[in-house]
């Protein structure tokens, strides 16, 4: 498989898919999702080992949101099952961190870095946070998440005045605060330019050694992640399919599983362009 | 409006002089007991305000705020009408009306536009009301500009028995309501019940706002409400320190205003909203000529690294 020649991809030939009880991050067994009658997709069947890195692909509107959903306990699969460390995902569960899809704060959201961090670890809970000062132990999650992202120089600003970049370190680290097990994160380079990302999912792939995370991460280009991948979750047309990265993402493997001629490109720095999954893309085979 | 202006300086026409020490004009002012009633209603009023203000600011729901109290316009006056309380008008079209407004929810493109449609079409109401009262027009013009100096030990009671749960249900609902205000989908996931959130959250402030009309009026409502969160939210970023300013900035507008009041033949609302507007302006002016400072100094700051 292709790796970024900056970064190559580090040996790692463990058997990620291997069936090893307790060790599951996310288990789907024939699971479908649908919204009302409308069937989204269905059929997914997939194990994904604790700690691995993996990257939730495909075209817009395919419903990889709604597999997010699912994950997080939001919306209940239509058939199957699936778990999360073995369990039935439970809304607001403390076992998954979030960032959720197209964080645009307000430029005029007058509230610090740290305090929004805060949020992540209590802030779902009713009552005033009192004596909160007195609790060593809730101040520390809060520097350590703060620290772990490396934004301490900005974490007493506003959140409204920050760039991309640095939002985007902060939800990290609001989503860690509660030290979860998995980091379910939904575009999170979406907003961000070339540089950003690069540094951005570095940052995601160091935490997540340190934690031993688990990592999905929603993306619409594979290419900023591909050093750090170990599975990818194709999401398209109606169907779910998981792989390695060099397994899957060929002309051969997506023509295979979508039964639609699918292209899978190279460039000459070894960057991935999938043509042909994108319904546009079909029906119109001459845009763009 | 000559007319509004004179029904109110009816009340304070009588203006005795300030001896311009402060212990002796207090002592003065709380010989009546009018202002006794004016300063214990106003106190707990501002408190109630600069809390729930905090939280209005923070979740962009200003426009709702004051809507909220010109569709209770409509149910004060219908109330006059029907020969009853304005109060019970007022309180059930505010909270009937803000549970709808919460839940159409704080993501809805469309809401305030939804929220202007109903709006005008109660205060088209509310005009109706004022026209088949046949009585005394005071009552109407005390519910648009508030009357303060007038109310009975027993509306202060009323204020008191509707302000101290809305303080606990706004404790209670901190957290999770703060979460919310800065990211619904992100509160959606952690388990806060966002939308049950959104319409209490809107009832609440139905409930601050009918009792913020008793000081200043549905046509002023933004004075108590709005303007000491918005400065607060400019002076400090913690969240429990701005929920603090804005209280004690609405807290010092009211008594302030209810002082100045007392020794001039003009209205109160006239003081509290010209000072909290006036209190406004300089936090703006001056937050801009830090910033101009700021932008003047050499740039000693290394460039951020990793940002755009």
């Amino acid at each position: 498989m292709a790796a970024r020649d900056t970064s190559p991809r580090p040996a790692f030939d463990a058997p990620v898919l291997a069936v090893t009880a307790g060790l599951e991050a996310v288990t789907a067994v024939d699971v479908a999702a649908a919204y009302g009658r409308r069937t989204i997709w269905s059929g997914a069947t997939f194990s994904i080992q604790h700690g691995s890195f993996l990257a939730v692909l495909g075209p817009n509107g395919a419903g990889k949101s709604t597999l997010v959903k699912i994950i997080l306990g939001l919306l209940q699969p239509a058939a199957g099952r699936l778990d999360v460390l073995g369990q039935r995902p439970r809304r607001g569960s403390s076992v998954i961190g979030y960032v959720p899809q197209g964080m645009a704060f307000d430029p005029e959201l007058s509230i610090r870095g740290r305090d929004f961090i805060a949020l992540g670890l209590d802030g779902h809970r009713w009552g005033l946070p009192l004596l909160s000062w007195a609790r060593p132990d809730r101040k520390r999650a809060i520097t350590d998440a703060i620290e772990a992202v490396g934004a301490a120089a900005y974490a007493d600003r506003p959140m409204g005045r920050l760039s991309g970049g640095e939002q985007q370190r902060l939800l990290l680290a609001q989503a860690l605060v509660g030290r979860p097990r998995v980091l379910l994160l939904d575009e999170p380079l979406s907003n961000l330019d070339v540089k950003n990302q690069g540094t951005i999912v570095g940052l995601i792939g160091e935490v997540a050694r340190a934690q031993s995370l688990t990592v999905i991460l929603v993306a619409h280009d594979v290419n900023p992640l591909l050093s750090l991948l170990d599975l990818v979750v194709y999401v398209a047309h109606g169907r779910v399919a998981v792989g390695r990265p060099q397994e899957i993402i060929t002309s051969e493997a997506l023509s295979r599983i979508y039964s639609a001629p699918v292209d899978v490109i190279k460039d000459r720095r070894g960057r991935i362009f999938v043509v042909g999954l994108d319904e546009n893309e079909v029906a119109h085979p001459h845009a763009g | 409006m000559p007319a509004e202006f004179a029904v109110l300086l009816k009340v304070t026409n009588t203006a005795p002089s300030p001896s311009w020490n402060p212990l002796d004009d207090l002592a003065l002012m709380t010989q009546y007991e009018f202002m006794v009633h004016a300063f214990q209603a106003g106190t707990v009023v501002a408190i109630v305000a600069g809390v729930i203000g905090y939280f209005v600011v923070m979740r962009g729901s200003a426009f709702a705020a004051h809507a909220l109290s010109h569709i209770g316009f409509a149910g004060a006056t219908g109330a006059v009408v029907l020969g009853v309380s304005p109060v019970f008008g007022l309180l059930a079209f505010t909270v009937g009306s803000g549970a709808i407004i919460g839940a159409l929810g704080n993501r809805i493109r469309g809401r305030d536009v939804t929220i202007g449609i109903v709006l005008a079409w109660t205060l088209g109401l509310g005009v109706l009301f004022i026209s088949l009262y046949t009585g005394y027009a005071t009552e109407a013009y005390a519910i648009l500009f508030g009357e303060i100096l007038g109310i009975s030990d027993r509306d202060v009671a009323i204020v008191v028995l509707a302000g101290v749960p809305t303080l606990l249900v706004l404790a209670l609902l901190y957290r999770p309501l703060l979460f919310s205000s800065v990211d619904e989908n992100l509160a959606a996931a952690r388990g806060v019940p966002v939308t049950g959130l959104s319409i209490g959250f809107m009832a609440v402030l139905a409930l601050a706002v009918t009792e913020a009309v008793q000081v200043v009026g549905v046509l002023l409502i933004f004075a108590l409400i709005v303007t000491p969160a918005a400065i607060a939210v400019r002076w400090t970023r913690r969240p429990s320190a701005a929920v603090a300013v804005a209280t004690g900035l609405a807290l010092l507008f009211t008594w302030i205003g209810l002082s100045i009041a007392f020794f001039s033949p003009h209205p109160v609302s006239f003081f509290i909203t010209s000072l909290a507007f006036g209190t406004y302006l300089v936090a703006r002016i001056g937050e801009t000529v830090a910033r101009y400072m700021q932008s003047l100094r050499p740039a000693d700051v290394a460039p951020r690294a990793s940002t755009s």
